[in-house]
């Protein structure tokens, strides 16, 4: 799986050394091990928050405040997934100066499942595809000049993702 | 081995829209494989797209994303036959990156 190019290779290699060493030294231990590893290579990962269990606490640990519902949050998801593990979801927003994107599914085993950062210059528009375990709330959260929104719809799930 | 990110990056001369499509296998580390034992969570933690030496878009991820993750945006500026840069890394420490150019 690891795969590095000519003018990466030195750097990377030392990143991925890092971490590996870290990951084997404490399998499953806490939840800030990885975390100096990976922040040399990027911006911090939000470990603790993609830990929380439900919607709310994830939430709060990833931004540390509540978000305010707004109809500038759009949240294109399916009425029914007949497949429970490739789930497409799409949020876009019409607020100015997005920071971030997050998407939240809240009965999932952790609700948060993405988390986007959008720099200035990218449009505050995002797609992917998401897993759900049953029937649920997804929750998109737009980060806009300082503040937090949120939308969320129901999708019924007929068939789970987490598992065969 | 053959890169396991796809990356198509196409310029509509203001804006640059990406996809990307990567290859991995995104466990959540809830499931149980055939003979009852759990397989260990593996899945992509971040990833990162940058344009000429400026970050234009990055993802943290948790396993409920699906499984060979695809991911569309789109930025302003990018020019034709530029370089997009795609990098990932996951919970187990494995990376990979790559190159593309703006279509």
């Amino acid at each position: 799986m690891t795969i590095t190019h000519a003018g990466f290779a030195a750097t990377r290699r030392l990143i991925l050394k890092g971490a590996g060493a870290v990951a084997l030294a404490g399998l499953g231990n806490t939840a800030f091990s990885v975390l100096p590893a990976l922040a040399a290579a990027n911006d911090k990962y939000p470990e603790d928050a993609f830990r929380q269990k439900g919607d709310a606490d994830a939430i709060k640990a990833l931004y540390g405040r509540t978000p305010e519902p707004s109809d500038k949050v759009k949240l294109d998801a399916p009425e029914i997934a007949e497949n429970g593990a490739v789930v497409p979801i799409s949020v876009s927003s019409s607020l100015a100066d997005v920071v971030s994107i997050s998407i939240l599914v809240s009965e999932n085993p952790n609700a948060l499942a993405a988390s986007y950062k959008i720099p200035a210059g990218t449009t505050p528009s995002v797609s992917n595809r998401l897993k759900m375990a049953k029937t649920t709330n997804v929750i998109a959260i737009v980060e806009a000049g300082g503040k937090l929104y949120s939308t969320s719809k129901e999708v019924k799930v007929t068939v789970g993702g987490c598992g065969g | 081995m053959a890169s396991t990110i796809r990356v198509r990056a196409t310029s509509t001369g203001e804006t640059t829209e990406v996809q990307a499509l990567i290859q991995h296998p995104m466990d959540t580390g809830l499931v149980k494989d055939p003979k009852g034992e759990l397989i260990p969570a593996h899945f992509i933690q971040q990833l990162t797209f940058e344009y000429d030496g400026k970050n234009v878009f990055a993802a943290d991820w948790g396993p409920a994303v699906s499984k060979d993750p695809y991911v569309k945006f789109s930025f302003k500026g990018g020019k034709k036959g530029d370089d997009l840069k795609v990098a990932w890394i996951d919970n187990k420490g494995a990376s990979d990156t790559t190159t593309a150019k703006i279509q």
